[in-house]
């Protein structure tokens, strides 16, 4: 008899179904991870990833199914059972303590460990292994949100995984971060430990996945190679039609809409960022784009365009007009809209529901009112036409605002704005933690608009994004912004370069 | 000024100072772990009452303790299951639990309002307590007094030299990141609950027991109160709750030494100072917070954890 060798499988789950009701949040999955290898977990927002997933990690229990964990029976009761086994998680919405240090963070996700007096070194010696910079006796709360992950990883590290699930880790990384990151999850897998990697980012899934699972509905569309298939297709396959090709039909710069002259201001915060200098200048009909990483100026700049704090005179000119001193809804009412990048808390009250929230956005209010009186069944059909154009996944439009996902409400936002025919809107993060299928729509309608001779400021961490959609590209780096970079003779390595603090 | 009456200044502070102590003490552990009682009024009152009675009838000092941590853990274990389990919002039912309890206490207590107990003494400890000055001064107090120090440093070297104290500070700071790496949040909220109760309940035993003999309705006078906002006055730190004490207990004292000693103060500007010194710290302390994060207020304190797994 020969033997023939074979692969093993770390973990193997098997036909797990999970329902909340009606909702079949998991139906029927498998899934098998090889022994040290990364494999992905592919799917739009509500396919079943984080359900998939927290079953794994123990934070769930499965309605019905079972899983294999190298070769033995698994059903663990909680996370300390799946940590026990040598499982571990970096979750999208990081599990970290603001007002904790970055040890005491590390020593809180680790059992069995103490309140050991020489741990951070241990700390030191992990970071440095893997090339995660970190200084063990900052307060959470200080760090960007790229450093908030490296504390993440590293707390995982430290428990010695033989398998790391990691939810969403790229959307928050500058490409040089996310390049650090692979070089240490080859690392990782190459010293023997799986990963299951939860991505939107299909290029991303293709260059270093070796496997990938693609969910859909909840259900099991697929298991295939990454690198077998093209980023459409594969995206095609997580929403189950065709996307849309990205085009713009009526590139039409006309006259300067909106500019910022010489833009100064120290921070209220102490850990804000000081603008510097900034100038920019818009026509209509385009779409300009702010690429950087956060923390660097990005939020104090949006308040200060939002106007939800007020700039001096002779700064921020629309239309010939200076609004440096306009509220928000004085700038709504010119026809600036605005999609900051806080969802919950600046974008939508998260108490009130979708029409609420719909409402209070509205410059003129006239069309939802009936003698000044708030007509709710005219609020929801505005409301309506949002969720179907934007594909709003959710059961009513007088859903609580933070009861839907995160990719939904975003899609529900920019939506509410964009129905608007804005002449200038100011977007933060379009799509942030918006699946595949849905940014596609996101960036389309934005593209419509500018052809219709809208002008779109873009502020976002996504390079992708910037670099398909955007004419004119700056760099927000350290409260400083660039000149327009050259996109033909100077690309994409000088947005890298500036992104990291090179000289503006 | 005479260097007895000093010293029973000092001591009279310090008396003063220990039931708000322990009251502080219990609340500022359940509010590290995000949990805002209101009801710390009710349970102390409750403490005094069963204290009172058990001494009365036993004449045993460590029963009455005893019966009055029970006494206030009983109520606080009411608070506990409402808020916890039937997720109740937090400040109605603290209130409500003070009423309750000033209430209850009030009703229990009829029977006792005549009589009057042996008072719980002051042990001198051998040796030391005959140090001139100091003696006197540190080492002549009633055994309570000590313990209230000493629960200090306690709960202190709990919360930030314990595993179990970072988890519990964890909680407090955001308990859905504490939930998903895996720690049980409500468990967690439970104890920390039941302790303050019993640190409530000692704080008004220790008014019944050791400052007046007696039983009286409502004889805790808004001392919870106070002791809520000394955990504020103390921005959540442990030491900065004997300070606070020790000021407060020591405004009560100098209000009835000042008219010994015929300063002309009017009784009723002095009993309002420990209030007003409530109101302006409050406002400093907001004032020196402004601009920066938020480090010393548990980002979950009051908010209801439900569990979605």
């Amino acid at each position: 008899m020969k033997y023939q060798l074979e692969i093993s499988n770390i973990l193997e789950v098997s036909n797990i179904t999970k329902s909340y009701g009606d909702l079949k949040a998991n139906d029927n999955v498998s899934l098998s991870i090889k022994d040290s290898s990364i494999h992905a977990l592919l799917g739009e927002n509500g396919a079943g990833k984080s359900t998939l997933v927290k079953i794994i990690y123990g934070s769930l229990t499965p309605d019905s199914g079972e899983m294999k964990w190298a070769n033995n029976k698994y059903s663990p009761k909680s996370p300390f059972q799946a940590r026990e086994n040598g499982i571990a998680m970096v979750f999208q919405h990081f599990s970290l303590f603001e007002s904790l240090t970055v040890e005491d963070n590390i020593i809180l996700g680790l059992d069995g460990v103490g309140l050991n007096e020489n741990f951070s070194e241990q700390i030191i010696k992990y970071s440095k292994q893997y090339g995660l910079d970190i200084n063990p006796q900052q307060v959470v709360g200080d760090l960007s949100v790229g450093a908030r992950q490296r504390v993440e990883i590293i707390r995982c590290l430290m428990q010695n995984p033989k398998l790391l699930i990691m939810d969403e880790p790229t959307s928050v990384l500058t490409p040089q971060e996310v390049a650090d990151l692979f070089i240490t999850l080859k690392k990782l897998a190459a010293d023997g430990c799986a990963i299951l990697y939860i991505s939107h980012k299909l290029e991303e899934v293709r260059e270093i996945c070796s496997e990938a699972t693609i969910l859909r509905g909840g259900k099991l569309v697929q298991s295939c190679i990454p690198q077998e298939h093209s980023q459409k297709e594969l995206a095609e396959m997580m929403i189950g039609k065709k996307l849309t090709e990205l085009a713009r039909t009526n590139i039409n710069v006309g006259e300067t809409i909106f500019s910022i002259d010489n833009l100064s201001r120290k921070s209220d915060d102490i850990y804000g960022v000081n603008l510097k200098n900034i100038a920019l200048k818009m026509s209509k009909g385009s779409i300009v784009g702010i690429a950087g990483v956060a923390g660097n100026g990005q939020d104090e700049l949006m308040e200060l365009l939002i106007g939800e704090i007020p700039s001096p005179k002779a700064i921020l000119n629309f239309n010939g007009q200076d609004i440096g001193l306009l509220n928000s809804h004085e700038r709504r009412q010119l026809s600036m809209f605005f999609v900051p990048e806080e969802r919950l808390g600046h974008g939508a009250v998260p108490d009130m529901s979708l029409d609420e929230n719909m409402l209070l956005s509205r410059p003129d209010s006239t069309e939802m009112t009936s003698h000044d009186v708030i007509d709710w069944e005219k609020v929801a059909v505005h409301s309506k036409t949002v969720i179907d154009t934007f594909d709003v996944q959710t059961p009513s439009s007088r859903m609580l605002a933070k009861s839907l996902s995160g990719g939904n409400l975003q899609k529900f936002m920019v939506g509410r704005e964009l129905i608007q025919n804005p002449e200038l809107l100011i977007v933060a993060q379009p799509t942030w933690g918006v699946d595949a299928g849905s940014a596609n729509n996101i960036h389309q309608a934005l593209i419509e608009l500018a052809d219709k001779g809208s002008a779109i400021l873009i502020i976002s961490q996504d390079l992708d994004e910037i670099l398909s959609l955007c004419e004119q590209i700056h760099v927000l780096s350290e409260g400083q912004l660039s000149d327009a970079v050259d996109m033909k003779s100077e690309g994409l390595e000088k947005i890298s370069q500036l992104m990291v603090g090179g000289k503006v | 000024m005479n260097e007895s009456l000093f010293i029973n200044i000092v001591i009279g502070i310090s008396i003063a100072s220990v039931p708000l102590i322990f009251a502080a003490i219990g609340e500022l552990l359940v509010e590290r772990s995000g949990v805002l009682n209101l009801g710390v009024e009710g349970m102390m009152i409750v403490g005094a009452l069963l204290g009172f009675v058990v001494m009365s009838h036993t004449q045993n000092s460590y029963l009455a303790v005893l019966a009055a941590m029970v006494g206030g853990m009983a109520i606080a274990s009411i608070f506990a299951f409402l808020t916890q389990f039937l997720l109740t919002n937090q400040v109605a039912t603290g209130l409500a639990l003070t009423l309750f309890g000033l209430g209850f206490a009030a009703f229990a207590g009829r029977g006792y309002t005549e009589e009057t107990i042996q008072l719980i003494t002051a042990v001198p400890i051998p040796y030391l307590s005959d140090i001139p000055y100091l003696g006197p001064l540190l080492f002549s107090f009633n055994p309570l007094v000590y313990l209230a120090f000493f629960m200090v440093y306690l709960v202190w070297w709990f919360l930030f030299k314990t595993k179990q104290g970072l988890i519990l500070r964890a909680i407090g700071d955001n308990h859905d990141a504490a939930h998903a790496i895996g720690h049980n949040v409500v468990r967690y909220r439970v104890m920390a609950i039941l302790f303050g109760g019993a640190m409530a309940g000692i704080g008004g035993a220790f008014l019944s027991l050791v400052q007046v003999p007696i039983w009286g309705e409502g004889m805790t006078a808004g001392r919870g109160w106070i002791a809520l906002g000394l955990v504020v006055f103390a921005s959540w730190q442990p030491f900065r709750i004997i300070f606070g004490a020790i000021l407060f207990g020591g405004i009560t004292i100098l209000q009835i030494h000042a008219q010994g000693l015929n300063i002309n103060v009017s009784a009723q500007y002095l009993s309002m100072l420990p209030y007003l010194a409530t109101i302006v710290i409050l406002v400093s302390l907001r004032m020196r917070l402004k601009n920066k994060t938020n480090r010393t207020v548990p980002n979950c304190l009051g908010r209801i954890f439900h569990s979605t797994t």
